[in-house]
């Protein structure tokens, strides 16, 4: 630990792209998980009764939109950083 | 000119630089005007997409045929999508008088999103903040607009921050973060995803056709060139299906706000 840390230390130059980075990696892993279970259950629903799939296709882009939010705040924030 | 360009072009660059934020900033180069009233190339080709869209729609409307054919034929199809795809599928019968506003949205987004891919252009216009925010404030005026002429004016706020069948104490948290989500969120939302969206297909288009472009220069580089080409190229194709999918994605969110402007949530 206290090697780390001393290797921290020594890190010089532009560590504002490591946040920058940082910001827009661990924005994306909330997200992912969440398009990986809509999508996925959206896919499980269309297959299961294929005449509401326009229903549930609808719904999902939805669905994606809101959750893509948050990966895309963290997108633009990782400019602003 | 032309000598100075050429000569840039075929000489081998001396350091790679990334492109950043700067590839977005046309700021500096006026095409007409100067200072605040400026017409950059981002407003000329936003402009220009108005006279190419309204040129569509009148040369496909202007002699309406029965039996469509070509050019009536495709705009038909796409009027019909907005329609049965959209307005019908979210807001039913009484959502139709807001079928030329989502149209004209929908298909204003799509052509200045694939800006981004033709040559010559090669800039999404919406990925400039201006113009999704603008498009956001006219959906937040239109949305609230009809919210209050369908509902009156105290009775839309009511429903939007007070519905009925909620438990009394609830209030305390629900009508704050309603409030926030609804009034503020929603415009910032809208327009940030759309921005963000086109923002990041350019800077991976860039970002990998000047690494192409910097790496083809030494024989031990031009696999990996060959690589960041072809990756290139696959990224294109995929900035046709977003560009279509965020039009598509913003247009199906004004038509639930309005939706959601005309009818309470029960």
């Amino acid at each position: 630990m206290t090697h780390l840390l001393g290797l921290l230390a020594q890190v010089e130059g532009d560590i504002g792209a490591i946040g920058k980075g940082l910001v827009y990696g661990l924005a994306a892993i909330g997200p992912g998980i969440g398009i990986g279970f809509l999508v996925g259950k959206s896919v499980e629903a269309m297959a299961r009764q294929p005449e509401a799939a326009g229903m549930v296709r609808t719904t999902m882009f939805l669905g994606i939109a809101f959750v893509e939010a948050l990966a895309l705040f963290g997108f633009v924030l990782s400019f602003i950083v | 000119m032309l000598a100075t360009i050429v000569a840039a072009l075929t000489r081998p660059p001396e350091g790679f630089h990334a492109p950043g934020t700067e590839i977005f900033d046309y700021t500096e180069t006026c095409l007409i005007g100067s200072g605040d009233l400026c017409v950059t190339r981002i407003t000329f080709w936003m402009l220009i997409s108005a006279v190419i869209i309204s040129v569509l729609f009148v040369a496909a409307f202007r002699r309406p045929q029965i039996v469509p054919r070509g050019l009536q034929n495709a705009m038909e199809s796409l009027v019909d999508f907005i329609r049965n795809g959209i307005v019908m599928e979210v807001m039913g019968r009484e959502g139709l008088p807001f079928l030329p506003f989502l149209t004209s949205l929908f298909v204003f987004i799509w052509v200045n999103n694939l800006y981004g891919i033709i040559p010559g252009i090669n800039f999404p216009t919406t990925a400039r903040m201006a113009i999704p925010l603008f498009l956001a404030v006219l959906v937040w005026f239109t949305f609230n607009i009809v919210g209050i002429a369908k509902q009156g004016g105290l009775h839309y706020l009511k429903n939007t921050l007070f519905p009925p069948g909620v438990p009394k104490p609830i209030y305390v948290l629900y009508t704050p973060i309603e409030f926030v989500s609804v009034f503020i969120l929603r415009p910032l939302t809208l327009s940030v995803r759309l921005t963000a969206n086109m923002m990041a297909g350019h800077l991976m288009l860039t970002i990998f056709f000047v690494a192409t472009w910097y790496l083809q220069w030494k024989l031990v580089s031009i696999p990996v060139a060959a690589l960041s080409f072809t990756l290139g190229t696959l990224i294109t194709a995929f900035e046709v299906l977003v560009g279509v999918l965020q039009a598509y994605i913003f247009t199906i969110l004004t038509a639930v706000y309005i939706a959601g402007a005309i009818h309470p949530e029960h």
